[in-house]
């Protein structure tokens, strides 16, 4: 046990997370006070001595499903006379014999169970919410739609996406959906009889008519609860093949993925980009509560010559206690004029997002997006009631595109110089965003050099990392020049620590 | 380990029975958390429980001290905590008395010693937690308010049950007391305090667990319409608003619609006491608009 700990261990140091050596050594003392058998109470015992944030959960989870998946005698999949016998005890009552056995030793690519019979069971699965069934189908579905083939170092995204496209489960959530209304328009399920027609007390014991919106709303994020517990099921299941394949550590190494903080953003996959935009939420409040803690503990301003005297008075004239005035932070006026043409989208919406959710910490800000025309946006954010609703609305209503849909940064500078140069003012910081790949046009360096003497501070922030920078039809060095600083930020962590370096 | 030392009976026996107790006392627990209770206990460790506001943190000190009988000993941290409000002051006023009674007549050596003694101690929560002979449930509530050099002071006391006090020296735990910190997330707390504690995260509960819940705390409501309750604050937890009903919220709503004497939740009671729910104007919006208008099958989550 201790040997499998300290790997564990070691593969979540890999992964990024903090772990101290007293806090393994917590871990080891903690599961000696719980069952072994108990898989759960050792995994919440880990979880609470070796996680101490709800950020680095899910790390902790790919890990510990990897690590400790094999352990329990019901998850042998591989070990087929094993298999076949607690399989037998947990299917008792569950009324899925049917095809079992037949299914389970199939792993190696033999299939009894027909396509139809795996989505019949599904949707009576979904339907009923019958847990243990959901199980079984996951396990039935991965045999026969994965095709995985023993040995290729892979994490099974691809297992699972093939798995999951061969099951529809939107059409069968449309179809769940139908059923339930028509069940209540006909009164259809009221004649099946107990066999819950439709999933539990949220429509029991109503009379007929049409399904309410609202219902349908339940009825639809309830369907949609059980498919996502299929998803997790499917996912353990590849998992559990996956390590028997491989082992432990092979796996965990494929399936090691950067935390929501250090993800590249222009190496993004869409799941990922996903945990992105969940994780700047609580990022952002944060950061708001900590620049207005700093703010509100620059107590001091200079000296108020006027009321030293005043008081001083109380003193017989000596001063003896210093007055300062109350400082007033200057807010900063942000510009920030951001590059959203493909390559670098996500980058621009994710400091967007950013700048905007923290807004009142500036006395102004104004958003201009370009790829090779400009538009100005700000409109858009004052507008739209969430950021998130915004930031989407510019993606579409933006007017960017002047010739052909390719980065100019050139034309786009010159047309912010003609059309809003002059609102630049001493009080304004601009901040740049983009990667300085202009497809060989102009660079028109000048505008930069202008906005420069104008503004207070000009800023740009690159998505590429340092050492890619100047090569290709990069011209950022062209514009770094002019800039008080270019920063190279590719990750939430480094744009976190500029945006507060800003205030 | 400081358990041991000091020869305390564990408090509970099994998972199982943390469980039942919190359920006893009305807080419904699941597995994870009772078991962190559990090893809280058992290792001798403070419990750093976050999660989003109105999740029950606070709720559960109280729980517990409640089912082990123990008196609950409450620091609620702010912004300016300082070592005299949380940890001990020394009773100027009384101090002074006793150098103006024993003017003239003691030396000042033994004067010193005499007002230095625990006679003219102030205890503060900390302190008093450590200190007290008879069970205690510390709760410092909101740890993360305080600057994290403050956070400095909980360390001895939260990793060896200690407080030194320069004059008096150290003063160790009569008793191993449970501690619970709490936290919203407002900021990352130093490694150092994390490192000292076993980290429950509490999140927003299940539907299954929020129509019990809803069933032990309102009175006389039926079985249905927490059902329905529980499901409709899902699916708003599921959208993105500013602000996300909090289980007390929850409660707030059920125990309305039981006094409005509603049976079953239909649009219109939905969208007229949302306020209950929902504390900014544009999510109450947001969220009439969306309850009303079922989204259907069309944009199920892509695989």
């Amino acid at each position: 046990m201790l040997d499998v700990l300290t790997g564990f261990v070691g593969e979540l140091r890999r992964s990024g997370l903090p772990v101290s050596v007293t806090e393994a050594a917590d871990a080891a003392d903690a599961i000696r006070h719980l069952p072994l058998e108990d898989r759960q109470a050792i995994k919440y015992a880990l979880g609470a001595t070796l996680v101490k944030s709800s950020a680095h959960w899910r790390a902790f989870d790919t890990a510990f499903e990897v690590y400790f998946s094999m352990r329990g005698p019901q998850y042998a999949v591989s070990d087929d006379a094993l298999s076949g016998q607690t399989d037998e005890d947990a299917a008792a009552g569950s009324g899925r014999g049917q095809g079992r056995g037949e299914g389970e030793s199939g792993a190696g690519g033999l299939e009894m169970v027909s396509p139809e019979e795996i989505a019949a069971m599904l949707y009576k699965a979904l339907r009923d919410g019958d847990q243990a069934m959901l199980g079984a189908v996951a396990r039935l579905a991965v045999g026969r739609y994965a095709g995985m083939e023993p040995g290729r170092p892979v994490g099974g995204t691809y297992y699972l996406y093939r798995t999951l496209r061969n099951l529809d489960l939107d059409g069968v959530l449309a179809k769940l959906i139908g059923e339930a209304r028509a069940s209540v328009e006909s009164g259809a399920g009221a004649d099946a009889g107990d066999e819950a027609p439709v999933p539990g007390p949220i429509l029991r014991g109503r009379e007929l008519g049409h399904l309410t919106p609202l219902e349908e709303r339940l009825l639809e994020d309830e369907y949609k609860a059980r498919i996502d517990e299929l998803r997790r099921e499917i996912e353990a299941e590849i998992r559990r093949r996956l390590v028997a394949d491989r082992g432990a550590e092979a796996l965990a190494k494929s399936l090691r993925k950067p935390l929501p903080e250090d993800v590249d953003f222009m190496h993004a996959t869409r799941e990922e980009l996903l945990v992105m935009r969940k994780a700047i939420q609580p990022l952002t409040r944060k950061l708001q509560a900590r620049l207005a803690r700093k703010r509100r503990h620059l107590r001091r301003g200079a000296l108020d010559f006027r009321a030293t005297m005043r008081h001083s008075l109380s003193y017989g004239g000596v001063p003896a206690e210093p007055r300062f005035r109350h400082p007033r932070p200057t807010k900063p006026e942000i510009f920030v004029i951001a590059d959203i043409s493909g390559s670098v989208a996500a980058f621009a919406r994710f400091t967007l997002h950013l700048v905007h959710a923290i807004a009142s910490q500036f006395s102004q800000v104004r958003s201009f997006v370009f790829i090779d025309g400009i538009d100005e946006v700000s409109q858009i954010f004052e507008r739209s009631e969430t950021v998130t609703e915004a930031v989407h609305r510019v993606n579409q209503e933006a007017d960017v595109v002047w010739v052909d849909g390719h980065s100019d940064y050139g034309h786009a500078l010159n047309v912010f110089y003609q059309r809003w140069g002059r609102e630049v003012g001493p009080k304004t910081s601009i901040i740049l965003l983009g990667d300085a790949r202009s497809n060989y046009h102009s660079p028109e360096a000048w505008v930069v050099k202008e906005l420069r003497h104008r503004a207070r501070h000009v800023y740009w922030l690159n998505p590429e990392p340092r050492s890619y920078w100047g090569s290709g039809d990069s011209i950022i060095e062209h514009y770094a020049q002019f800039c008080d600083g270019v920063y190279e930020c590719r990750n939430l962590r480094q744009l976190e620590a500029f945006v507060e370096h800003l205030v | 380990m400081t358990g041991d030392l000091l020869g305390q009976n564990p408090r509970f026996e099994s998972v199982p029975e943390v469980r039942e107790l919190l359920n006893s006392v009305g807080y419904l627990a699941d597995d994870g958390l009772s078991g962190v209770v559990y090893l809280a206990d058992r290792l001798a460790k403070p419990v750093l429980v976050e999660g989003p506001a109105g999740t029950g943190k606070t709720e559960l000190a109280k729980a517990v001290a409640s089912m082990t009988g123990a008196r609950l000993i409450r620091l609620q941290c702010y912004e300016g905590i300082d070592e005299a409000k949380a940890l001990y002051e020394w009773n100027y006023k009384k101090q002074l008395l006793r150098i103006q009674v024993e003017k003239g007549s003691a030396a000042w050596e033994q004067l010193e010693e005499n007002i230095f003694s625990e006679e003219f101690l102030l205890t503060r929560p900390l302190l008093e937690a450590i200190r007290s002979p008879e069970p205690v449930v510390l709760l410092i509530d909101e740890v993360d308010r305080v600057e994290i050099e403050t956070e400095a002071l909980l360390l001895e006391i939260l990793s060896d049950y200690q407080v030194s006090i320069p004059e008096l020296g150290t003063i160790e735990a009569t008793q191993i007391p449970m501690v619970f910190l709490t936290s919203n997330n407002t900021r990352e707390l130093s490694e150092a305090l994390k490192r000292r504690c076993l980290f429950l995260h509490l999140d927003y509960p299940t539907v299954e667990r929020e129509r019990a819940i809803v069933l032990a705390k309102v009175p006389d409501i039926s079985e249905q319409l927490a059902d329905q309750v529980a499901r409709i604050v899902r699916s708003l937890r599921s959208l993105d608003l500013k602000k996300h009903p909090s289980i007390s919220e929850t409660l707030d709503w059920a125990r309305t619609l039981v006094i409005l004497g509603i049976e079953s939740v239909d649009e219109e009671t939905a969208r007229s006491t949302l306020h209950l729910l929902l504390k900014y104007r544009s999510d109450i919006e947001a969220a009439a608009k969306e309850l009303s208008a079922a989204t259907a099958a069309s944009t199920a989550p892509a695989p």
